[in-house]
């Protein structure tokens, strides 16, 4: 079955968590148990409506306090596909769980409250979705109900949304507006009947006809060696299998190949999963390959078809942002894992990037603080395989290490 | 020699990449075996990560002594089967040691206390990452777990203070005396993985398919009948029916639902047309509003 993943970005009370609860309960996916509980803590509370968005508020703090402060993963299916979304936080300090959010999804939503049309939040939605590169983009005009079901309203705020996407500076991007009461259920599922004048299509009819492709699916073919397979049995005593997953392309008995950084050439000889071999794997699939020749082939190594090589280096210029409370600066080491390769960091230079922001606080143009974003440069004490994030998501992109806490600290996008 | 070309599972190869994973950044893992079918299939997603080597870490189960007999025996059998170590620790010896004090009453299970077993087994092994088979779509404070979830010395989860997870990178590094607590299964629903046992022909243990047994009536859900675990009022009366349980928790907080899936098709098809999550039947969660969350932030998986 297919998976589409999406990501969901709001500010406080645009109602996400509502929207979503409504998408589930219009789709039938919450169980009798699980909307009794809805019920039960909606006339607790004292509501007089079914508060959904106790349906996806999973902690006890959230739920005290009325917000989101972590990514939730919420599944639901209709007769087409399966659906993951990442609910992420909307408020200004935690914009690292939406970069989070918005690195595995092919889908954003972006929500804006009616009344309030474009705010500061909904620039940094933007901008964080194009760094990322998320290709569909959906904005769900939401509180239609509290502006009377106004068309004015609606165009006022489209050409708001018009006028970021021209700004943009990544331009493979779908996006589209649907005007949305995720309280009432007004063209979430169901086709509105007070908003006559819009004759689009409703939040999950397009959803429907987004096609589903991974986000790391869609580049050059590239193969991180996780571990090596050694069975040492009778059966299989000198075998010598590399396993790992195979990221874009294809992989087909007899393509040469170069197992990087030795730069050593080879052949594929077996493709293997499980008890059966294979003649190619397609991209996405995790298996274990070898090779004719006996190379040295480790943990962290790539494999990549001869003519189709990334870049091999040892310094680094990327966007970062900064996920700490900690800040980055200048003549720090860090831990980077780029994919299944963990190598040492030393930061060179860090600019932050003033546009990338939205605040007039900056008070340190050569660190980076919780939430911002910045750029870049790093010194590697080995060489990376890498490419540039534009060209490949997967291989592009990458992770600091706080070599004290052991956190993650960082996403970087290699320009 | 086959020509087929291997197509993407994508929620198969995400759980084998995380599974190759641990063993690449952990020193001791470990894989909490249950019996229940999510953590069946993780052995079955092992086999796959990394075949034609062995299954490199050994199953712990954690014996709360009131598990289905149906699940100890096929727990026995696919050990053997599979030439797998299995290391069991026993509630009974935590109680038994006075660490943790039985519940009593109505609603006794021994959910919680298994929780100390469990953290005294990853000390005394010096395990550093724990594979569970937990999903995010059971329980709505698992929604929020991430698939490596780091612990404390305690075993706690910091809920509010958790590594962002960016990509599919996982980052397992940690410091000594902590662990790590893996979900490969993060992104499967249950009817995930009941397609995938389908599709796979992995063998469960048969309380999952409809048959008949004692029971009792008790807030609207089917106890099994077996009173030297299950506490019964003298006024619930039992009756045979024919049931299934569509989880295998303890049989002390585990209820039955009416069934007459006889097979693993007709198990997929009713999940199809249910109207009661999983959980549903757990009254380990029924508690609070909050039960799972405060479970696992002492250490429950």
């Amino acid at each position: 079955m297919e998976v589409l993943k999406i990501a969901t970005a709001g500010s406080v009370d645009d109602g996400k968590s509502t929207l979503i609860g409504r998408i589930l309960y219009d789709t039938h996916s919450l169980t009798d148990d699980k909307l009794e509980a809805i019920e039960r803590n909606s006339r607790q509370k004292g509501f007089d409506y079914l508060d959904f968005s106790l349906a996806t508020d999973g902690l006890v703090a959230e739920r005290e306090q009325g917000i989101t402060i972590d990514v939730a993963h919420i599944y639901f299916s209709t007769q087409n596909r399966s659906y993951i979304i990442a609910d992420t936080p909307g408020h200004v300090e935690y914009t690292r769980n939406m970069v989070t959010g918005a690195s595995t999804s092919q889908v954003a939503i972006i929500l804006i409250d009616a009344r309030k049309g474009v705010i500061e939040q909904t620039k940094r939605h933007f901008y964080i979705n194009n760094l990322l590169q998320v290709k569909d983009i959906i904005v769900a005009v939401n509180k239609m109900d509290l502006v009377a079901f106004d068309e004015e309203k609606f165009n006022k705020v489209k050409e708001e949304i018009q006028t970021l996407i021209d700004g943009s500076s990544y331009k493979g991007q779908n996006s589209t507006c649907i005007p949305v009461s995720a309280l009432h259920g007004d063209n979430v599922v169901k086709k509105s009947n007070k908003m006559p004048w819009y004759t689009g299509k409703t939040l999950v009819e397009h959803l429907e006809h987004i096609q589903a492709q991974d986000v790391y699916e869609e580049a050059a073919t590239r193969f991180p060696v996780q571990t090596v397979i050694r069975p040492k049995t009778d059966n299989f005593h000198d075998f010598r299998g590399y396993a790992g997953k195979l990221y874009g392309g294809r992989l087909t008995i007899g393509d040469k190949v170069t197992v990087l950084p030795s730069g050593t050439q080879s052949t594929v000889k077996e493709i293997f999963f499980y008890e059966e071999t294979f003649e190619s794997a397609e991209k996405g699939s995790s298996f274990v390959l070898t090779l004719t020749d006996d190379v040295n082939v480790s943990r962290g190594d790539m494999i990549v078809k001869t003519n189709e090589q990334p870049t091999v280096g040892k310094e680094l210029e990327a966007t970062i942002c900064w996920m700490d409370k900690k800040p980055l600066t200048t003549a720090t080491k860090y831990g980077l894992q780029h994919g299944v390769h963990n190598v040492l960091a030393k930061v060179i230079t860090v600019e932050t990037h003033e546009e990338a922001n939205f605040s007039e606080t900056i008070t340190n143009q050569h660190a980076l603080q919780l939430n911002e974003i910045g750029n870049i440069r790093l010194k590697l004490n080995k060489p990376i395989f890498y490419d540039s994030y534009h060209q490949n998501k997967h291989n592009g992109g990458f992770i600091l290490i706080d070599l004290q806490t052991n956190t993650t600290a960082g996403v970087g996008f290699i320009k | 020699m086959s020509t087929n070309v291997l197509q993407a599972n994508i929620l198969e190869s995400e759980a084998i990449y995380i599974l190759r994973e641990v063993v690449a950044q952990f020193e001791k893992p470990v894989l909490l075996f249950s019996g229940g079918k999510d953590s069946i299939t993780l052995v079955r997603l092992a086999q796959k990560a990394f075949f034609p080597a062995k299954i490199p870490f050994p199953l712990l189960h954690i014996d709360t002594g009131h598990n289905f007999p149906e699940t100890i025996e096929f727990r026995d059998q696919l050990v053997k089967k599979l030439g797998l170590q299995l290391i069991v620790r026993k509630v009974q010896d935590t109680i038994d040691a006075g660490k943790v004090t039985e519940e009593t009453g109505k609603y006794a299970s021994r959910n919680i206390l298994q929780t100390e077993t469990l953290l005294d087994a990853i000390e005394e092994f010096g395990f550093d990452a724990c594979i569970g088979g937990a999903r995010r779509d059971e329980e709505k404070a698992r929604a929020k777990e991430r698939i490596f979830s780091v612990r404390d010395d305690f075993g706690q989860w910091d809920e509010k203070n958790q590594r962002p997870e960016v990509f599919d990178m996982l980052n397992g590094k940690i410091d000594h005396g902590q662990n790590v607590r893996v979900f490969p299964i993060s992104n499967w629903t249950e009817l995930d993985v009941w397609s995938y046992i389908e599709k796979e022909q992995i063998d469960i243990p048969s309380i999952y398919f409809a048959h008949t047994r004692e029971t009792f009536l008790r807030d609207g859900l089917i106890w099994s009948a077996n009173d030297e675990v299950v506490y019964r009022e003298d006024d619930e009366k039992t009756e045979e029916r024919v049931i299934r349980f569509r989880t295998v928790g303890d049989m002390s907080c585990t209820a039955a639902v009416l069934s007459n899936a006889y097979d693993i098709a007709s198990v997929v098809q009713e999940i199809r047309r249910s109207t009661i999550s999983e959980r549903g039947a757990r009254i380990d969660d029924k508690r609070s509003e909050a039960a799972m969350e405060k479970r696992k932030q002492q250490g429950y998986f």
